[in-house]
């Protein structure tokens, strides 16, 4: 079996860099570079040389034994100092060792994925967890990362697991002494997995925001001040300004942190009838833009003024410009009222990114789905009646599939052995 | 000593060893059975009945194959009763109560009926051996019989011990001796072996049990029989008695707990979660005040009762003591004590799909050596070893079932694939494909399988192209038969105004619809035979979700189809926990498919494996 090895710190100048070698010769490679290695789960200082003898640098040694490793291998990490020559150095000395090569990119995950030390979910957790940017992402990742969705489908999979045993009960031990009408139990077991595939399912949308960043469009007419608005916000002119109405074209995109929510603001040509072609094609992209955002704020810069496009009620709808007219609203020149405005989009989108649940990804989102749907022919089917209970068990066992697809495999010793525990079953 | 040549030897004429004979020599083998007892032969040493919810899919299965139960079963049944009728056809179960002595004579006769086929009487001591190859087998005696292919059908006889209360005494079955002697030279071979028991209940004398204060269970109306060759019972039908324990009973069974050999230490060996002991029963499920006796007559004519449910390994006294406090027992005569019984057997995952030992050539193992319980089970995996012994000896290649075309192939890779971790039971939920693996259809599934073998005989090939010309008829007329909504609704069916054509047999997979309400619109439709009428009804009604799982049984044929070299070496396989790696290496799978159903088996894993048989292909 190879052993692989890879710098496990992003690359180039840093206080340290780490190397991390797995597999079963580790510590043999590890040897060869460092001399005696320091016991399982210990560190030790350690002058580090390379395959011809030569000094490189001096570093921490740390060791982990199979399986209580990441990978579940063995594992030793070298902690270097971060200098680009010395990584080299090294990645080139253990190039040059027998049995060793470099690590493919995601490799240590996968090895850990295959020696069960973690599930899919998980893996796609701890991808969120190191891609995180604010706070929001940092958290909902490292849920998924400690199994979260696991263990719901743990949950959901074990009433459903229920629910299959009594209909089963009913067809293979129709001659045994087992309850007759199951209905009300299966019924209840399938609509409470059913209400939180709903939750979750409406979480996941959300999720994906969370993950991929909330879209907040900045909208009014033209010269309402929407860019100037937006480079107060992100603190940079990224967008042109100037007293000349429909300045703003195309949509302009700012990625920041908004009260930890990862936002994307667009900022977008002012809307208005006007016969400037590029500016037609301006304004219709602003209005699709919008309409598909997450928020929309419109800024009034007219007394009297209505919005010129349809509004959530979650939607904010905001004087522009107090500088010039006064009275209760924002300036982006002076920066007035700004702190309320980032306040009520922060409270807005936290207030949805508070629905996510477990479920984070269109994988999880698809599977769910299918499960949904077999739960609800399942439903009609055990209304039927007791002569469609073939049919409704097929059903169970579809949803019971797609929630495993998440994160295992259905095993119908499972079925069998809720049965047994639950009937008397043998006269 | 030589005693004769054969190209297949049987050892032993339970079920496993009557049907692996019997297809051994359709197979066109000469075939020799070796049994203690020539009589004995089809025995039925447990409950007097055949079939039930998934037993009676293999049953059907076996008959298919132009196998003995069925037939068997037919000519012995004194009570048919089709389980589940009320419930959709792919799990409605054929069953029936047997006269014991018919069953034996039936399956006696149609043995002897067989050409190719010699029954031996006498005690099998040996396995004649070289190297790793298997040639034949030494009786007690010190005959010896040369075989190309011996198939090995030991039941509970490999060091059987029987346990009555605190009295243990070695035995097969009661009444007959052990056969440690081979189980010492099944030992040499290093196989992974287990302990397994099982159960009876103690037999009454039917003149002291008070019927006449019984509920009784009578027989179908309408008898539902194994064979796709029967048409009606062959002897009377008869009632069974029900009653049940009471408080009183589970008392005397309580107090006297320390006395079982069960649970006074004596057995070690896993007894099945599906058929426990009263003992068992009473400990579990403690909060039931009472438990089901079904009352069932051994035989026409026979004195003996089968009191199904209370099988037990306490004291005889104990036994006397709590028959006689059940309603209608009060003055019942115990004929043959109940007792448990405690067996070795061969861990499944040392058999290939043929059922043949891997590390062995020439070695065949059915029955409940592998770990299993049942006549069904047990007949079932006979005929997959008496055929492949017979194909291996003719140098042809192996035959096996797989889990889309047969609960026969269901069976074989749960105990090759998952081994077993108490006796095991098929039940219709083990089948993925139930919908699609119907008792009604076992025919459609594997007579075709048999006809090219060249293992049914004329009248039943002739029987089944008859039947399928009859019902590929109806289908190409169903599927000929169109309508639009507007014509169904002026003929008064309920149909979906959406413009859609339909066929008739569309309109069958609509739950509410049958071949009845469709004959108003096409007279021609009344012209079907019965059971063709019934045939297509069942297909019509399970239409839609065997579209899907024929989805499912592309993908599991597409990961069978990948197979994986027989000296395949796990350990080279990099990522991959030392456990699976052990795993694999044991079983060593056939194809990815069976790999995938490896307990413990990860997706992450699979694919890893799929990919090193890409690169090395």
């Amino acid at each position: 079996m190879d052993t692989i090895f890879a710098e496990a710190s992003a690359p180039g100048r840093a206080g340290v860099s780490i190397i991390r070698i797995s597999g079963p010769a580790a510590f043999a490679a590890g040897r060869a570079l460092a001399g005696d290695l320091p016991e399982p789960g210990r560190h030790v200082l350690r002058r580090i040389r390379n395959d011809a003898g030569d000094i490189v640098d001096q570093g921490l040694v740390l060791t982990f034994a199979a399986p209580a490793s990441f990978t579940g291998e063995d594992v030793v990490e070298l902690q270097l100092h971060g200098s680009r020559a010395v990584v080299k150095a090294i990645l080139d000395a253990l190039t040059r060792q027998y049995g060793l090569r470099l690590a493919e990119p995601g490799e240590f995950t996968r090895r850990a994925l295959l020696n069960d030390r973690m599930d899919l979910a998980q893996v796609e957790g701890l991808a969120d967890l190191i891609d995180a940017e604010t706070e929001a992402q940092r958290r909902q990742a490292q849920r998924v990362f400690d199994g979260a969705l696991g263990s719901l489908v743990e949950a959901l999979r074990s009433k459903l697991l229920r629910a299959a045993a009594l209909v089963e009960a009913t067809i293979d031990f129709a001659d045994e002494e087992v309850p007759e009408d199951v209905t009300d139990e299966v019924v209840a077991l399938i609509t409470s997995v059913r209400a939180d595939l709903s939750a979750e399912m409406k979480g996941a949308a959300t999720a994906e925001r969370l993950r991929d960043g909330f879209e907040v469009a900045i909208l009014g007419a033209p010269n309402a001040g929407k860019s100037t608005l937006l480079n107060a916000l992100a603190g940079r002119d990224a967008a042109i300004t100037s007293d000349v109405a429909g300045t703003t074209r195309d949509v302009i995109e700012v990625r920041m942190d908004l009260g930890g929510l990862p936002v994307t603001l667009l900022d977008t040509a002012g809307l208005r009838d006007t016969v400037d072609t590029v500016e037609v094609i301006g304004v219709d992209l602003a209005r699709k833009r919008a309409a598909a955002a997450d928020l929309r704020v419109w800024l009034l810069s007219q007394e009297n003024e209505e919005p010129g496009i349809a509004l959530d009620p979650d939607d904010i709808v905001i004087r522009s410009k107090t500088d010039l007219t006064g009275g209760e609203g924002i300036s982006a020149k002076t920066g007035a009222g700004l702190d309320r405005l980032v306040g009520r989009i922060a409270e807005v989108l936290g207030r949805r990114a508070a629905e996510v649940r477990t479920a984070t990804r269109a994988r999880h989102l698809a599977a769910m789905d299918r499960a949904a749907l077999a739960l609800d022919a399942a439903t009609a089917e055990i209304a039927a009646g007791p002569d469609r209970a073939d049919i409704a068990a097929e059903e169970i066992r579809n949803a019971i599939r797609a929630l495993e697809a998440l994160v295992g495999r259905i095993d119908v010793e499972d079925v069998l052995g809720e049965i047994f525990s639950s009937f008397c079953i043998g006269k | 000593m030589k005693h004769g040549q054969a190209d297949v030897v049987v050892i032993g004429g339970g079920h496993a060893g009557a049907e692996a004979a019997y297809a051994a020599a359709r197979a066109g083998a000469r075939t020799i059975l070796v049994t203690l007892k020539a009589e004995a032969i089809g025995v039925m040493s447990c409950n007097p009945a055949i079939g039930g919810l998934g037993k009676g899919h293999l049953v059907r299965e076996i008959d298919a194959m132009g196998g003995l139960m069925g037939l068997a079963a037919d000519r012995s049944g004194i009570q048919f009763r089709l389980l589940n009728r009320r419930k959709g056809p792919a799990v409605q179960g054929p069953r029936t109560q047997s006269d014991r002595a018919l069953y034996r004579a039936a399956a006696q006769d149609i043995l002897a009926g067989q050409e190719n086929l010699g029954i031996v009487e006498g005690e099998v001591a040996d396995l004649i051996q070289t190297g790793d190859t298997i040639s034949g087998v030494v009786l007690a005696d010190g005959s010896q019989i040369e075989a190309r292919a011996v198939v090995l059908t030991t039941g509970t006889f490999l060091r059987g011990i029987i346990h009555i209360g605190d009295v243990s005494r070695p035995g097969g079955r009661i009444g007959d001796a052990p056969s440690v002697r081979l189980a010492e030279r099944m030992d040499s071979f290093g196989l992974p072996m287990g302990r397994l028991k099982t159960g009876t209940p103690p037999r009454l004398d039917t003149k002291t049990i008070d019927w006449d204060s019984l509920e009784l269970q009578p027989a179908d109306d309408d008898p539902v029989l194994f064979s796709f060759l029967s048409t009606t019972p062959h002897v009377r039908q008869i009632a069974c008695g029900i009653t049940h324990t009471n408080e009183k009973t589970h008392d005397i069974i309580r107090e006297n707990l320390s006395r079982s050999a069960m649970y006074g230490g004596h057995i070690e060996g896993i007894g099945p979660r599906y058929c426990p002991s009263i003992e068992d029963k009473i400990v579990r499920f403690a909060a039931k005040d009472s438990h089901q006796i079904f009352l069932e007559p051994e035989g026409l004519d026979s004195e003996v009762v089968y009191p199904n449910g209370i099988s037990t390994s306490l004291p005889e006294e104990v036994q006397e003591a709590y028959v006689r406090s059940i309603h209608g027992l009060e003055a019942a005569r115990i004929l043959q004590p109940g007792y448990a019984i405690e067996y070795d057997f061969v861990d499944p995952q040392a058999l290939d799909a043929s059922l043949k030992l891997k590390d062995l050539r020439g070695l065949w193992l059915a029955g409940q050596i592998n770990g299993t319980t049942g006549y069904e089970e047990a007949a079932a995996q006979g005929l997959v070893a008496g055929l492949n012994a017979a194909r291996a000896a003719q140098d042809a290649e192996p035959v096996t079932f797989a889990r889309h075309d047969s609960y026969i192939g269901v069976m074989v890779d749960d105990l090759v694939t998952r081994g077993v971790a108490e006796p095991y039971r098929m039940f219709t939920s083990r089948a993925e494909f139930r919908l699609t693996l119907r008792a009604d259809n076992a025919d459609q599934r594997l007579t075709p399988k048999a006809m090219a073998l060249g293992i049914v005989d004329d009248t039943r090939k002739q029987a089944f192209e008859a039947k399928m010309d009859r019902l590929n008829a109806a289908r190409e007329t169903l599927s000929a038969l169109t309508l639009t909504p507007s014509q169904g609704r002026a003929h008064g069916l309920k149909i979906n105004q959406d413009g859609q054509r339909r066929s008739a047999f569309d309109l069958l997979a609509f739950p509410d619809l049958t071949l009845d309400d469709l004959t108003p619109v096409w007279p021609e439709l009344a012209e079907f035979d019965a059971e063709t009428r019934a045939q297509v009804e069942r297909e019509a009604l399970y239409r839609h979700y065997v579209d899907r799982q024929d989805r499912d049984v592309a993908a599991l044929k597409r990961d069978e189809a990948q197979a994986i070299p027989e000296a395949f070496d796990y350990d080279r396989l990099s990522g991959l926990s030392n456990e699976l790696k052990a795993k694999l290496g044991r079983i060593r799978p056939a194809n990815l498919g069976q790999a995938a159903r490896i307990e413990g088996m990860t997706p992450a894993a699979l694919s890893l494996l799929l990919s090193h048989l890409r690169r090395s292909a």
